[in-house]
């Protein structure tokens, strides 16, 4: 190829020789996009030990979800019976609410549509969703 | 056996002022915090100062950790997300450092407590709620009414996301936490077991190669829950600010 390039080069005018410069560049840049097109396939959804370890934290996430919406509800029904002087009612209206919320994240953390949110917040779930199963992104330059 | 819990305990150093009749210390906690500060700022200092066209190994190291936040930011709040880069960095750079420094041995986890991480969480969280009302005004409780639910169930289902939202901070601090606390004291008691199986003779230093090569193992994966964390901590706080920049839509 190199050899190629020096004959062009003495033989023709430098404009030829430029051309044929970008016309490399340009297959080469194709080359590229299609490598970093192929890239995000291979650390998809089961790739290797990665996918483990985000796993894990997925699991770690979806529990922590549930755990603080009825840890809210509880705390919010005993300040309104505390607050009021109903009890226990506030805390049994409020943990069921609570356990609700709380299904409510975990079911937005999984991905699944809940029907009543809005479209961005099960967006918003959804992408979460897709980064957690592919881990984190690489970190090359 | 050694104390498994005995790693989380908090020394005071001494004392630096008396507020309100409250003696304020300076603890071994706060003495990490300072060595992760320290140990940043001298990282980023240091690796920047040379401006190289062509990075060197350390200004390659902090490049990459500046693309890796701008990244992570910028795919899920927008380039609008990018006022909040010095807070998400700096989030994420004290969150990995502390977390890297506590697995080496004899060193003291800071964010396995979860005062500090409760305090991280609410900073985000005042954060949002702060920007987000400060941005869109009345605009922002739409955030708690999603669009298309009959008038009906309305107030019940606002309720519900009221209480989902006021979750954030809890599942964002307990998570980081928990990890933190159950990884240090799973590696505490295992290395307690090879202390205790040695005692045994022959067949004890035998049957202690098992719990010291799960140690070693778990090591490794504490390495890998270390950065992860601080990962999930940081996509979080993308996230809920992304809410506070665009809500209801």
């Amino acid at each position: 190829m190199s050899d190629g390039t020096r004959d062009n080069g003495n033989r023709t005018d430098p404009k030829t020789d430029e051309a044929a410069l970008s016309a490399r560049l340009q297959h080469l840049g194709e080359r590229l996009n299609r490598n970093a097109a192929s890239r995000p396939a291979e650390t998809g959804p089961g790739a290797g030990p990665r996918s483990d370890a985000s796993a894990m934290a997925r699991g770690f996430r979806l529990s922590t979800e549930l755990v603080a919406g009825v840890l809210v509800g509880a705390g919010i029904g005993w300040m309104i019976d505390y607050g009021l002087g109903i009890s226990p009612w506030g805390f049994i209206v409020f943990l069921l609410l609570g356990f609700v919320a709380g299904v409510m994240n975990v079911m937005r953390v999984a991905g699944v549509s809940t029907g009543i949110s809005s479209a961005g917040v099960s967006r918003i779930g959804a992408s979460n969703d897709e980064r957690d199963r592919a881990g984190p992104p690489t970190m090359t330059k | 056996m050694a104390d498994p819990i005995h790693q989380f305990e908090i020394i005071k150093l001494f004392p630096i002022a008396k507020i309100g009749g409250q003696q304020i210390d300076f603890t071994n906690s706060a003495l990490y915090m300072v060595i992760a500060v320290a140990g940043i700022s001298a990282f980023l200092l240091g690796s920047t100062r040379g401006r190289a066209m062509v990075p060197g190994r350390m200004q390659s190291m902090a490049e990459i950790s500046y693309e890796f936040v701008a990244g992570t930011l910028r795919s899920s709040a927008g380039s609008e997300g990018m006022k909040f880069f010095p807070l998400v960095f700096s989030l994420f750079m004290f969150i990995t450092t502390v977390n890297m420094i506590g697995i080496i041995p004899y060193t003291f986890t800071v964010t396995s407590h979860i005062i500090v991480t409760v305090a991280l969480a609410l900073l985000v969280f005042v954060t949002v709620v702060a920007y987000g009302i400060y941005k869109n005004g009345f605009k922002f409780l739409k955030l708690f009414v999603p669009s298309g639910i009959p008038i009906y169930i309305l107030p019940l289902v606002t309720l519900i996301e009221v209480m989902s939202f006021l979750s954030r901070p809890i599942s964002h601090s307990v998570r980081l936490f928990a990890n933190m606390l159950a990884g240090h004291i799973t590696l505490k008691v295992f290395g307690g077991f090879v202390t205790m199986l040695s005692g045994f003779g022959l067949v004890g230093w035998l049957g202690a190669t098992l719990p010291l090569a799960l140690t070693v193992a778990l090591t490794s994966l504490e390495l890998l829950v270390a950065f992860l964390q601080a990962y999930v901590f940081t996509i979080l706080t993308c996230i809920y600010i992304n809410d506070a920049i665009h809500p209801g839509h």
